[in-house]
């Protein structure tokens, strides 16, 4: 059919090309394609559908290189989440998503979207959302400007979920100059369903009705896709009307009208309309399906008069879902709809004739040959070379850094790096997200790794996010199996066995040569780190080009890990219970100082290699964990992280603020070891677990090669951490590290409410 | 027993209400729509947890004018057993099946958190199975329950005994002010003056399973069914 260009549309010139974000090289492919130049309408649609976002034209070779399979991944990357078997006929869908650049400009609402969009996601698999996660990157909270964002993306996460009633039950929040003023917010979700039930987004059945369902599509949001793939500047903020608007009461009914209408058999494809909407989500659905479709725009609800068909394809209004229903069953799917007050329209239908029609009643606007619209798109693969600076920041030696004579206490450093907010509870955070309702959470935000009962059945999933940005930038590879092996070790202290992950890979501008290289290395670890746990990759998102004016952010290859824990007698929390429990240490310690939190927070120093990782020592350190556990000799179980050793030890002491608990611990065995890195050094492959029976634990580590020493004794009511190294000793009370820990966060929030800040924060807002 | 469960529009304690009793108590639970003019033979109703209508206008204020809400006032009326958790507590008082309002937090800030209560008044048929003065944990999850009325009505709750749990001091709370909303009088929950509509904040049907950390909302839900199947 003939394309027309509609009256009163621009014409194509270089500089509306450009505009586009389309090279020019994508451009000509773009007419060679279409053997014509396009229309308006069909630049809109490429420069959405070839934009980084929708497209992962960077990064789509790197990801082809991931491990995807096991046996018990049903759906892996490619449809709207992934989904793995749990017994019983039983199956999760999850998968992250960033929302970074719209949370940069406008924190609250690009937050809040941000749920909705991956709530979206899992729900369209016929998965009923039973929770949320996030991970959060922020600049330093010394800046108000830092302390507006926080807070309004906390708010956003928590108003949202809370009204679509899904628990948030963990996440993790670092706070680094590196984020400064392009902030990370990655939301994940978690959704359960019956193995029959799973659905796919795959077009088919020539003649049937392709329906609109949920919200009318208004003119938020256009280009938010393209917006997402180019740096932020100062210009960023003039396009704040690029993010879009949250209802989460929309959602919650959307959503209860999608599971309903995919358990109906009157659909055959469900889509949400994301990043690009409408666009995308017919696009990708008629690609997977290989067949052909036609949209009129006439038909879209529209909230105003006079939309045109540009805006209505580019539109990223939230809370909208595309069906592709079963003809003839039209009435019964605007039945459900209506059921729910929601609307839904027929716009279009699958045809037989290979094409990607775009029509605005009787006048083709726009028209694409067969799937290569979405298959034309080039990849790139550019150009990689380290960074000299960050070579040099590795190859410099910690131990050269002199202390700082404060540092002669050992205990004035644990304070300060519980002081820390990356490290300092976060229970300001989720205490403002609802992590009860749907009363499946048997361990909520503030543990190592979430635990949700799954009803019916006597197992539970334990989920994680987790990424050090820090040891991503100074080595890339070594950070991406960190983050892994973090992530895993994780699951297995609260009793799950590592499945399989989701990842979210933030990183910057992949033109530039050092910024590609982290991406290429960081992807190459994880896919080590995958093998070798045994965690394949089902899905995940990119998002590139977080950048600020001073250049990129650490690459943060985020990894949402979902693990399986085969009895709820296996739960185990972080936080030592009982009076004289042995504590143990699984793995071992080191000399290791880079990359550290110690470094960063009394030295602001980034310098040093990562710790190093060993990742067959990571999987015998799961595997004795889990038979520990499952043997039921462990009382607690908490991983070595930020700060090291002295931190992890007194997390377990004080985590449960209402039940805090005394410990007397000897690291005499390493007294040969510098002092600042045995007490604050992160090295990898260890977990503090507290037991009755050490002799058992100290057995099943022996057998299964893991290093296992018995390094104190919980004391309930001694109020102290008392320490011994050899000649040396320490005592500090329990009480005055929690009040650290603890109270670090509201303190400086409290800051927030000064008239300077307020005007501070709207000032770099405006 | 029967409970019965309203499904407004944006209500999602719903389903953790529809669990309680089957999982606790072994009775049956069944949805009421909101829509429907039908409380499908219930002996309890409960108005449950969530944001119905979106919390549009304010909290509570739309959902009293959906249909189902002329039978739930005349179950009410009848003496019918009537649990309004939340969002539920909300609506009763806008439909004025409780007197007072529930409005946003002193901090402004959503809370989610165990909370300590005390049990007020252990004789009404939502809390005889527990001891007067008892100190219980259940969760909370609201932006707005903090608990206003006029001092004259205030007085008339507490001389009536109609002032059931009140947010009291525990350990949980050691290090820092245990009322999580600014309610007056740190009330929690309130009966009416029949004692059939029990209005509350915190949510006792998350807390009927150790495994969630705490069982202590089960005693609410064997009391009723030990006073109203009596």
């Amino acid at each position: 059919m003939t394309v027309t260009a509609r009256p009163g549309d621009p014409t194509i010139t270089p500089a509306l090309v450009a505009e586009h974000g389309l090279t020019t090289d994508e451009y000509d492919r773009l007419v060679a394609m279409l053997g014509r130049t396009p229309t308006f309408t069909e630049l809109g649609i490429v420069s959405a559908l070839w934009s980084e976002h929708c497209s992962y034209k960077h990064s789509r070779p790197l990801l082809k290189t991931l491990p995807t399979k096991a046996p018990y991944v049903l759906q892996g990357p490619g449809e709207n989440a992934g989904v793995i078997a749990i017994g019983d006929g039983l199956a999760v869908a999850f998968k992250i998503e960033s929302h970074n650049h719209p949370s940069a400009v406008e924190p609250y609402q690009g937050a809040a979207t941000g749920v909705g969009g991956i709530l979206r996601d899992v729900f369209t698999m016929g998965a009923r959302p039973i929770a949320l996660l996030n991970s959060l990157r922020f600049g330093s909270l010394d800046s108000a400007r830092v302390r507006y964002l926080f807070a309004g993306v906390v708010k956003g996460i928590g108003d949202y979920g809370n009204c679509v009633g899904i628990p948030t039950v963990a996440g993790e929040v670092v706070f680094d100059p590196a984020y400064e003023g392009n902030p990370l917010v990655n939301a994940m979700c978690v959704g359960l369903l019956k193995e029959e039930e799973l659905m796919r987004a795959v077009a088919e059945g020539v003649g049937n009705p392709i329906i609109a369902v949920g919200a009318r599509t208004g003119r938020d949001g256009i280009h938010g896709a393209s917006f997402a793939s180019e740096d932020l500047s100062e210009a960023s903020d003039a396009k704040r009307p690029r993010v879009q608007v949250g209802d989460p009461f929309t959602e919650k009914l959307l959503l209860e009208a999608s599971l309903e209408l995919i358990r109906s058999g009157h659909i055959v494809a469900i889509q949400d309309m994301g990043a690009a909407g409408l666009t995308s989500s017919s696009a990708e659905m008629a690609a997977r399906g290989d067949v052909g479709v036609v949209i009129d725009t006439l038909k879209v609800p529209a909230r105003e008069e006079g939309m045109t068909p540009y805006e209505l394809l580019l539109s990223e209004s939230q809370e909208r879902m595309l069906v592709v229903a079963k003809a003839g069953h039209e009435e019964e799917v605007v039945g459900i709809l209506q059921k729910w007050d929601l609307t839904a329209a027929v716009i279009g239908e699958v045809i037989a004739e290979p094409v990607y029609r775009v029509v605005e009643g009787d006048r083709v606007v726009a028209e694409f040959p067969g799937i290569r619209l979405v298959t034309d798109c080039p990849t790139y693969e550019p150009e990689a070379r380290e960074s000299a600076d960050v070579k040099s920041r590795r190859a410099r030696d910690p131990h050269a850094i002199p202390e700082r004579a404060e540092e002669a206490d050992p205990l004035w450093t644990l304070e300060r790096l519980l002081l820390s907010p990356t490290i300092a509870s976060k229970r300001w955070v989720y205490q403002q997200y609802d992590h009860t309702v749907r009363t499946g959470t048997v361990i909520g935000p503030g543990g190592d790794a979430a635990v949700v009962r799954i009803r019916g059945t006597d197992r539970a999933i334990a989920l994680k996010t987790d990424c050090n940005g820090r040891y991503v930038f100074l080595d890339p590879r070594v950070g991406a199996q960190i983050a892994v092996a973090e992530a895993a070790r994780n699951v297995a202290c609260v009793g799950g066995r590592p499945m399989a992950i989701t990842n979210n890979l933030n990183f910057g501008n992949p033109k530039k040569p050092e910024v590609y290289h982290q991406l290429r290395e960081a992807v190459a670890g994880m896919r080590e780190a995958c093998e070798a746990l045994g965690t394949p990759v089902t899905g995940g998102n990119v998002s590139l080009y977080n950048e600020n004016p001073t250049g990129a952010v650490y690459p943060t290859p985020v990894i949402g890990m979902v693990g399986l824990v085969e009895s709820l007698a296996h739960v185990t929390r972080a936080a030592f219970t009982t009076d004289g429990d042995a504590i143990v240490l699984l793995g071992d310690n080191t000399d290791e100082l880079g990359g550290s939190e110690y470094l960063q927070r009394i030295h602001d120093e980034v310098i040093g290699a990562p710790p190093r990782i060993d990742l067959r020592a990571e999987q015998a350190l799961i595997d004795v964990l889990l038979e520990a556990i499952r043997a039921g000799t462990v009382r607690s179980a908490h991983d070595v992280s930020d700060g090291g050793l002295a931190v992890a030890i007194a997390e377990c002491m004080m985590m449960d603020r209402g039940r805090l608990m005394g410990a007397q611990v000897d690291l005499s065995p390493w007294k040969a070891l510098p002092l600042r890195a045995l007490l604050f050094g992160e090295a990898q492959g260890r977990v503090i677990v507290s037991t009755p029976d050490a002799a058992a634990v100290l057995a099943i580590a022996s057998r299964g090669g893991v290093k296992a020493t018995a390094i104190g004794t919980v004391r309930a009511s001694s109020g102290l951490l008392e320490m011994t190294i050899g000649s040396r000793k320490l005592r500090a009370s329990v009480g005055s590290l929690a009040d650290a820990y603890h109270e670090a966060i509201p303190r400086i929030m409290q800051r927030t409410a000064s008239a300077q800040d307020v005007a501070l924060a709207s000032d770099s807002v405006v | 027993m029967k409970f019965g469960i309203v499904t407004f529009p944006g209500s999602n304690g719903d389903y953790d209400a529809y669990r309680a009793p089957i999982d606790a108590l072994a009775e049956e639970s069944v949805y009421l729509w909101h829509k429907d003019h039908d409380l499908q033979g219930a002996d309890v109703v409960i108005l449950p947890g969530g944001f119905s209508y979106g919390d549009y206008l304010r909290p509570g204020a739309i959902a009293r004018f959906s249909p189902i809400m002329q039978e739930v006032t005349a179950h009410a009326r009848r003496g019918g057993p009537v649990l309004a958790i939340c969002n539920g507590f909300q609506i009763a008082c806008e439909a004025g099946l409780l007197p007072g309002a529930l409005q946003r937090n002193a901090s402004l800030k959503f809370v989610c958190a165990p909370i300590a209560l005390r049990v007020e008044n252990a004789d009404t048929i939502f809390t005889s199975r527990y001891d007067a003065r008892q100190l219980i944990t259940v969760p909370i999850a609201h932006g707005d329950g903090r608990y206003s009325a006029d001092e004259e009505t205030l007085d008339r709750l507490e001389g009536e005994g109609q002032v059931v749990f009140r947010y009291a001091p525990d350990r949980l709370q050691a290090a820092e002010a245990y009322n999580p909303n600014g309610s007056m009088r740190d009330i929690a929950g309130i009966v009416s003056t029949e004692g059939n509509v029990l209005g509350m904040m915190p949510h006792p049907e998350r807390a009927v399973d150790p495994v969630l950390g705490s069982a202590d909302g089960l005693a609410l839900f064997e009391s009723i069914l030990q006073r109203v199947a009596a």
